[in-house]
């Protein structure tokens, strides 16, 4: 098992840059997530560091050693492919077993190796069967084997849910994350769905136009997100965004929203002009002392909590509350801010003023 | 009773099965007279009006095996009784047999170079379709119009050329000589039929070898060449029918060593009378390898023919 450091990793296919010097580590043994929408460079970054990819500029360390130019044979990784890529003319066994081969593994030393893997994985009985036949799970398992009876240093896995179907996903989202921590693997994985991110994730890169956009913990970075990006793609729903012409200065708590004073973390950037405020749903409260005012356009019910869509005089926004709370549509109610969760975005750029709230999570990521 | 949009009707089944039935009827009708004519007397071959019925003997094959000469009745009476069974046959007709003929040769010749070059073609076409789909080759596009354009006239438009070409290389009349023409000939179309089989396998597999600790090259020949079975097949039935059958470069560029089997069964005609028969049991025999190979390769073919219809 191994520790994984990209150093400024840059890629370009001509005059498109997929990735723009990317720098983050993954620590042995974690869970490590590249999140991003589609064509933000995550799985270009993911096949550079299998050495699928060779990167433009840039370092990548695997265990100590540097292998960004480094053909993908030498650097003893899994990966599992988003379509599993089974060999289709081999059979369950002679798939898994299929990497010990090329290092020349004693016969004897693969039966037991292969044996081992299918009790982890429970497919013992499916061993002699052909790939073509098997469900989408089983594959998902099969492919999962043939990484894990390597014991390679890291498992790079490229939206390896993304075949199978909603119901089986969550499933084997479970079991995924149970298997890294019975072997405790480095693993990086690709995705493109926050959900999974944040449920398997020990550490999030959320990458955007190929730019590493914030880097830390899923806790961290649903509650203070570095940019108005991030902010808006973890969480569903979005964070709220509140566009506002205003000022703050260091060691500010309040701006001004359409006249009305909200509270805010103690600032410890200053800035004027075009800024966002940021609150996310569940921090939006309702009450009537507060002269902000918005008006109940929609509501929608998810059993325990509800989501109420408003229309204030910054725009759209939505709050979830608990489903209990009676609420009607075409009411006028009263919004109030959790003063200690919000984030202030700066208007150009989208990055996030450091606050005392967000400052430890910003400034080591 | 349940009815389906999609299976076809009783009815329909019954017409399709129609159609198909007079279809193979009139393909295999000339191969059945031929096979039939083999086994027929010259008197019958030539019968007017076409027998149907006759009684079946091997003199078409005794024939096309050997030389005869005509002998006398003398000549005859002093050899004895006849040892062999084709001697009894050659020997009604009023023949003694002088020495095997040329045919096995040529039936080998047509072996060597038949199979020379769809081995050779399928070994090229197969590398250099892989590299036309996985790698960035300069001028992709225009150096596969260019092999696709060696097809757009006849081949036998470029004869003299090559008739020249081969004499001063001194490859005429040798199966090295021939070989090579066939190959270059049936090239452009194995490596466009391949670079399609190719272009169906997704990358990820040879990428999944290349993680698993395989080379490149490992990769394409325990991976990819496996998978690729169906289109190699198919791509190498097509090119040893053209190869087998090739009649106007044979006629042309051989005439002893290296002659195949076309334009070798014609001439069999010549000797004593229009020995149809023995015409006809050359091309029965010069039938058979290319039957085997198409029956063995024919779960490939079929699939390698309707390949690209239905998306997975």
């Amino acid at each position: 098992m191994a520790q994984i450091r990209i150093n400024n990793l840059r890629k370009e296919f001509g005059a498109f840059t997929a990735v723009k010097s990317s720098t983050f580590t993954v620590e042995d043994g974690e869970f490590f997530m590249l999140l991003g929408p589609s064509g933000c460079g995550k799985t270009t970054t993911l096949r550079m560091m299998a050495g699928l990819e060779l990167p433009t500029s840039g370092e990548i360390f695997i265990d100590g050693e540097e292998v960004a130019q480094k053909p993908a044979s030498q650097r003893d990784i899994a990966f599992v492919f988003q379509m599993f890529a089974l060999y289709p003319h081999m059979n369950v066994r002679k798939n898994i077993s299929y990497p010990l081969v090329s290092q020349g593994v004693e016969r004897a030393e693969v039966r037991a190796r292969v044996a081992e893997v299918a009790r982890i994985l429970k497919i013992e009985s499916i061993l002699d069967r052909s790939v073509g036949g098997l469900s989408g799970g089983d594959r998902q398992r099969v492919a999962l084997g043939r990484a894990i009876v390597r014991r390679p240093k890291a498992f790079l896995m490229d939206e390896p849910l993304g075949a199978l179907d909603a119901e089986f996903r969550e499933h084997m989202a479970e079991e995924l994350r149970a298997l890294h921590d019975r072997i405790g693997a480095t693993t990086v994985y690709v995705t493109h769905d926050q959900l999974e991110a944040m449920q398997m994730g020990d550490k999030i890169v959320v990458m955007n136009h190929g730019s590493v956009e914030q880097f830390g913990r899923p806790q961290e970075i649903y509650d203070w997100p570095a940019t108005k990006f991030v902010a808006g793609f973890i969480g569903s729903p979005a964070m709220n965004f509140f566009d506002f012409n205003g000022a703050i200065s260091p060691g500010g708590e309040s701006i001004e929203l359409s006249g009305n004073p909200v509270g805010v973390p103690q600032a410890r950037q200053g800035a004027t002009g075009k800024l966002t405020l940021g609150v996310r749903p569940e921090h939006i409260r309702f009450s009537d002392q507060s002269a902000y005012r918005g008006r109940v356009v929609a509501t929608e019910y998810l059993g325990t909590t509800q989501i109420i869509t408003l229309d204030t005089p910054n725009g759209e926004a939505k709050a979830r509350t608990s489903a209990r709370q009676a609420i009607r549509e075409g009411e006028i109610v009263g919004l109030d801010f959790n003063p200690t969760t919000v984030t202030i975005f700066e208007g150009l750029k989208g990055q996030a003023l450091l606050s005392a709230g967000n400052e430890g999570v910003l400034h080591h990521g | 009773m349940s009815y389906s949009v999609t299976d076809p009707s009783g009815r329909q089944k019954w017409i399709a099965a129609t159609l198909v039935t007079l279809y193979a009827v009139i393909t295999i009708l000339p191969l059945l007279w031929i096979i039939g004519t083999s086994f027929k007397s010259p008197s019958d071959a030539i019968a007017y009006p076409p027998k149907t019925l006759f009684t079946p003997t091997l003199e078409g094959y005794v024939n096309l095996f050997t030389t005869r000469t005509r002998a006398s009745e003398e000549e005859l009476k002093t050899l004895g009784e006849p040892t062999t069974w084709y001697d009894r046959i050659v020997r009604r007709d009023g023949f003694i047999i002088a020495g095997p003929s040329r045919f096995p040769e040529r039936f080998t010749n047509s072996i060597i170079i038949g199979f020379g070059s769809t081995v050779l073609c399928i070994v090229l076409g197969t590398a250099a379709a892989y590299a036309f789909s996985r790698f960035k080759v300069p001028l992709k596009d225009d150096l596969l119009f260019f092999i696709l354009s060696t097809r757009m006239m006849p081949p036998v438009a470029v004869a003299i050329p090559i008739f020249l070409m081969f004499r001063q290389l001194g490859l005429n009349d040798t199966h090295a000589g021939m070989i090579l023409l066939y190959t270059a000939v049936n090239l452009s179309l194995a490596v466009w039929l391949l670079k399609g089989f190719i272009d169906e396998i997704p990358i990820e597999y040879e990428e999944a070898a290349l993680i698993d600790g395989y080379t490149r090259f490992q990769a394409f020949y325990k991976v990819v060449i496996p998978q690729a079975m169906t289109g190699i097949a198919s791509t190498a039935i097509f090119c040893l029918i053209f190869a087998w059958n090739e009649y106007a470069f044979a006629v042309l560029l051989t005439s002893g060593t290296a002659q195949t089997a076309p334009p070798f069964i014609p001439t069999i005609i010549g000797v004593g009378g229009q020995d149809w028969p023995a015409v006809a049991a050359g091309a029965t025999l010069f039938l058979v390898p290319v039957m085997i190979f198409t029956i063995v390769l024919r779960k490939h073919l079929l699939r390698g023919i309707t390949f690209g219809a239905v998306r997975k």
